[in-house]
């Protein structure tokens, strides 16, 4: 928010692109893409509840775009995008209060983040198809 | 407001806010983006469950879960646990990024624009559903 009128060139500590990309840099920013996703994610969220008190018509124009293989994708990846950065939100949760910090568990933490997303994504989608096939 | 020396180029930006005190708001925004996550992780989980048992439902059925109070409550603090996250959340990004001022102010405007928007719509639809008919 602090930006000087008049500003003096002074140097930079080094920019994202001169870093090697390390994994757990990685998982950090995948965290922020989800969230900017789910962000523009609500929009599907509302017009499900926008069409349910709208008309039985709004309501099949929204349920045969969500049952149609793109929309069940997006959904898909609507899911791994909200478990990913649940986890991810764990994962920051856990910091605040300086447990998993080590050069081991941090590797490990951003491992499990990763893995438990997909699998957790997968869980929940064979529930889903499971009960409502 | 800055003294006319304050814009002063050989003043650094802590040399022109030492001494004015805090703005009293620091951890304000760090532990709202807390609780708000920590909220949306136990929602989520309903959240899913509802949409799950949901998926591919009539209309009226939809309508009649929509309507019931558990979940219109669930989905309603949702709503409003899941906005004000995302609107601190993109306000960081944004201003990580946007450097220019008025781009950055903005784009913090249609930020709180668009999730306010998103929550009340959604908010409208539930209560719609289970007030209006």
């Amino acid at each position: 928010m602090a930006d000087s009128p008049l500003r003096i060139e002074r140097p930079l500590s080094p920019h994202l692109q001169i870093y090697r990309p390390l994994f757990t840099m990685v998982m950090s920013i995948v965290h922020r893409i989800t969230g900017c996703a789910l962000y523009f994610g609500t929009v599907l969220l509302v017009w499900w509840l926008l069409a349910a008190a709208g008309s039985p018509d709004a309501y099949g124009t929204f349920a045969a775009v969500a049952g149609s293989w793109i929309g069940r994708l997006v959904l898909l990846g609507f899911t791994w995008a909200l478990i990913h950065h649940a986890l991810g939100g764990v994962r920051h949760f856990m910091w605040d209060f300086i447990i998993g910090f080590g050069p081991k568990e941090r590797v490990l933490l951003a491992k499990a983040t990763l893995a438990g997303s997909i699998v957790l994504t997968l869980v929940v989608w064979a529930i889903g198809l499971a009960v409502k096939g | 407001m800055h003294s006319p020396k304050a814009h002063s180029p050989m003043r650094t930006p802590l040399g022109r806010v030492r001494g004015l005190g805090s703005a009293r708001s620091g951890t304000d925004h760090f532990f709202l983006q807390r609780v708000t996550g920590l909220a949306n992780l136990l929602l989520a989980i309903a959240f899913i469950c509802i949409v799950i048992s949901l998926a591919g439902e009539s209309y009226a059925t939809v309508r009649a879960a929509l309507g019931s109070p558990v979940i219109a409550v669930i989905i309603l603090l949702t709503l409003l646990s899941v906005t004000t996250h995302m609107r601190i959340g993109m306000q960081v990004v944004i201003e990580d990024y946007v450097h220019n001022e008025g781009a950055k102010v903005l784009c913090i405007i249609a930020n709180t624009f668009f999730t306010v928007a998103v929550g009340l719509a959604g908010a409208f639809a539930v209560l719609k559903i289970s007030l209006g008919g």
